[in-house]
């Protein structure tokens, strides 16, 4: 499959979950296992353009499909203008949630770019964060869309 | 988590899905968007030998405009469904159910026919295909053929579907003048319903579809009946788990399920002009 432009090859079970040949295979430590079972969203990134939970993908399914992690936003020193987004609004506070969350978040302004708040709190129903009540991470997504909160 | 250790194969058509199946018989088990099994093989509550992935079967992804019906291919994911101005302006009830699934990545991978090949009583979509009077298109090594959404789910977890089958479409009756209701219960946004009601009023039809009311999804038919005979919401709601047997668990007694639907029923009809 291509990680992030770059062609990962590897001979793995049928069983291997994405999550993990993301991480083992191609070690990208960026995306997170949190609850291993599609409730929490840690592991989200991006397969053919779309955010999916990559605990619950296997990875032959991604055979040969196009994978994108939180390390292929930034264009080198440039970060992803999501990315800006969480740093100044202080969008994390432990980060675990985070890579997920931005990855959900950048699915979501491709298909609604310019949401509402209701909207971008219910585009990410499917990324919990226990720490900071979701009210930053809400303002990030309204300000990297350009919408006003 | 892990899945257990089996044998993948691909599919790249629907002739060669059907010939790995009758292959491998009872020992495979199909993969759409993988979101139902791939959360139960990785609780080991499944351990299929072989996986049929059907996934990439892209002619068994579509919406059509039959006349009547709509047809909708089998592999057609959750967000294209709920998104789609053909479903959106003839079949409302099925764009509102389909929203209620999971989240925006499970509606990413999910696909119709993934979730009522699954059969789970506790699923949104088979409450308003029960509703809306679905029917299932089925290809087997024997040829097609025809099953009434009544005739479709035969226990938990358990559909007609025989092992060597596919599900290639749902073909679901336009009603752009119905009127409709989808309601959940839940305490969290992404649980499944603790019960839930598909309701759907075109002229004097009704349809009542049940989320977790039994042990596989059912319509109020009791309920149905009294709608045709005049009966007010009121009076008819309270019908809604007649013969019904709902489970009991750690989130509701069968005693509060069947409270829940009469409530749900209730607000379902009023929402749908009743």
């Amino acid at each position: 499959m291509t990680i992030n432009d770059t062609e990962v090859s590897a001979e793995v079970e049928p069983r291997t979950l994405l999550v993990h040949f993301i991480r083992e295979q191609a070690s990208l430590k960026g995306t997170n296992i949190g609850c291993d079972s599609s409730s929490c969203g840690a592991c989200t990134v991006h397969l053919n353009g779309e955010s999916v939970k990559s605990c619950t993908v296997l990875a032959v399914q991604a055979d040969e499909q196009e994978v994108t992690t939180i390390e292929g936003l930034a264009d080198g020193e440039n970060l992803h203008p999501m990315q800006e987004a969480f740093r100044d609004c202080h969008a994390l506070q432990c980060g675990y949630c985070t890579p997920g969350m931005v990855m959900a978040a950048i699915s979501l302004l491709d298909e609604v770019p310019t949401p509402t708040e209701l909207e971008v709190r219910e585009g990410l129903e499917g990324n919990l964060c226990r720490c900071t009540g979701y009210h930053n991470i809400v303002k990030a997504v309204l300000q990297a869309s350009g919408s006003k909160s | 988590m892990i899945p257990a250790a089996f044998d993948y194969q691909r599919a790249d058509s629907k002739e060669q899905a059907i010939s790995l199946l009758k292959e491998h018989g009872d020992e495979a088990k199909l993969l759409a968007g993988g979101h139902s099994l791939i959360p139960l093989m990785k609780y080991r509550l499944a351990a299929p030998g072989v996986v049929v992935d059907v996934g990439r079967i892209d002619e068994l992804s579509y919406v059509r405009d039959e006349g009547n019906y709509l047809a909708i291919g089998a592999l057609t994911r959750h967000r294209e469904i709920e998104t789609n101005e053909m479903v959106l302006a003839n079949s409302g009830l099925l764009a509102a159910a389909t929203q209620q699934v999971g989240d925006p990545q499970v509606r990413h991978r999910g696909t119709i026919g993934g979730a009522l090949a699954h059969g789970d009583p506790a699923s949104d979509i088979p409450s308003a295909a029960l509703a809306l009077r679905a029917s299932f298109i089925i290809e087997g090594p024997s040829g097609e053929r025809e099953v009434e959404v009544d005739d479709f789910f035969t226990g938990f977890l358990e559909t007609a579907l025989e092992p060597e089958e596919l599900l290639t479409e749902i073909r679901v009756p336009k009603s752009p003048n119905s009127k409709w209701s989808f309601q959940k219960f839940n305490r969290r946004a992404q649980d499944w319903a603790i019960v839930g009601a598909s309701v759907l009023i075109d002229d004097n039809q009704c349809g009542v579809g049940l989320v977790n009311m039994d042990s596989k999804p059912v319509r109020a038919l009791a309920l149905e009946e009294a709608i045709r005979s005049g009966a007010s919401a009121e009076e008819a709601s309270q019908l809604a788990a007649e013969g019904l047997e709902p489970p009991s668990d750690l989130n509701a007694s069968t005693e509060y399920r069947s409270h829940l639907a009469c409530v749900l029923t209730k607000r379902g009809l009023q929402e749908s002009g009743k």
